[in-house]
């Protein structure tokens, strides 16, 4: 079964992750760490497809905030995939990119926030931008698909050039209703 | 009190695998291991860890997937290791060759009052490791045990690798690592000739 999830009521333009791939191939991105989302599925394909970018898959999210550290050490620019489910993992290995200055970019997928019918995804969701921002990562939101180059852009340019950690939230209204079927998951 | 896992001088050890280190990479995980790294030699291609529990051997990948012509060592303990002991299954994905972990395994915590950790208490992290997906490991507890292994690390095409070595427990005198974080890492990029912006 391709693992692209269905998602309905998406007309707000499904290239979205394209365009955060091309800016993120702009920006030189060499590794891609990721505990798989099915918002963020196609744009996992589309860098396992591209052997200029490392891809690796996570047991859980902080791992790819170390990984993103060790990357830079060696010289290369490195992007974190993510539900926001994941965040609160990642709060104390946070302390590892600001005490080093670490450059970081995390792209995370919002869950509880909008036409949620799983409660069990909305404390952590609700609580996504305040654990970020408890360990001074800037949270930018990517709220509308038009804007996808722009934000993305801009959160890269402040990660890699501006030294700073850096979340994207895309917004659970442009990821779509979960269609529940067997196909999705 | 449970039984004592080595007898090996961790800072002997940890001096052996540095021995003629060439092009090594190491990256070393919070609290003794870092001291043991230290005192084993000041060098602009070691980067400390004083925090991070758990991330040690995630910063190792990341560095190794950047750098596959040099070898890359983490040094940590068996207590940073376990908590971050799904890395282990990550890193046994992705096949890293050049990437190799040392585990200075003496079965407690030893920062924190000496409590038996799950090393301790019988867990055998080689063969969690093996489980992963890490194809070469080994059990160490001499020093004959640490050359063969410092032997192999240079070798980047033969890992993943895992190695426990076994140490004495008991605290040894700190031996202090620069803290500053930035100026670690700058350091240590500027070694590998990437230009501070």
């Amino acid at each position: 079964m391709d693992q692209i999830a269905v998602h309905q009521d998406n007309a707000t333009g499904a290239d979205w992750p394209v365009a955060i791939y091309r800016t993120l191939k702009e920006f030189g991105v060499a590794q891609l760490s990721y505990v798989p989302d099915a918002g963020h599925s196609k744009l996992i394909k589309l860098s396992h497809a591209d052997r200029a970018i490392k891809t690796t898959v996570l047991t859980t999210e902080e791992e790819g905030v170390a990984l993103s550290a060790g990357a830079w050490l060696g010289g290369e620019r490195a992007v974190l995939l993510m539900q926001s489910s994941g965040v609160g993992n990642c709060v104390n290995m946070l302390s590892l990119m600001a005490s080093c200055r670490f450059p970081f970019l995390t792209l995370v997928t919002m869950r509880g926030e909008w036409a949620e019918f799983n409660p069990w995804q909305i404390p952590m969701g609700r609580a996504t931008p305040q654990a970020f921002e408890i360990m001074g990562v800037t949270v930018l939101r990517l709220e509308n698909p038009q804007d996808t180059e722009e934000v993305i852009s801009a959160a890269a340019t402040l990660a890699y050039d501006g030294d700073q950690q850096v979340a994207v939230l895309i917004s659970q209204r442009m990821i779509g209703r979960k269609k529940w079927t067997k196909e999705t998951h | 009190m449970s039984e004592p896992i080595g007898t090996l001088d961790r800072r002997a050890a940890v001096k052996a695998l540095l021995a003629d280190r060439g092009d090594l990479l190491v990256i070393s995980g919070l609290g003794s291991s870092s001291y043991d790294l230290f005192a084993a030699g000041e060098h602009p291609g070691n980067f400390y860890l004083w925090g991070a529990m758990g991330g040690a051997a995630m910063v190792g990948l990341g560095l190794a997937l950047a750098q596959p012509k040099r070898p890359v060592l983490v040094i940590t303990g068996d207590g940073e290791q376990l908590m971050g002991i799904g890395s282990l299954l990550t890193i046994a994905a992705k096949q890293p060759g050049n990437l190799s972990i040392a585990v200075l395994d003496n079965g407690q915590f030893g920062e924190t009052g000496m409590q038996p950790s799950h090393s301790g208490l019988g867990a055998k992290l080689e063969v969690i490791a093996s489980g992963a997906g890490i194809g070469s490991v080994s059990d160490i507890a001499d020093m004959a045990g640490v050359e063969a292994f410092r032997a192999r690390l240079r070798d980047v095409n033969g890992g993943p690798r895992l190695a426990r070595i076994r140490i004495a427990a008991g605290e040894l005198e700190r031996a202090l690592p620069p803290r500053d974080g930035t100026y670690l890492k700058n350091r240590f990029r500027g070694h590998l000739g990437i230009a501070v912006a």
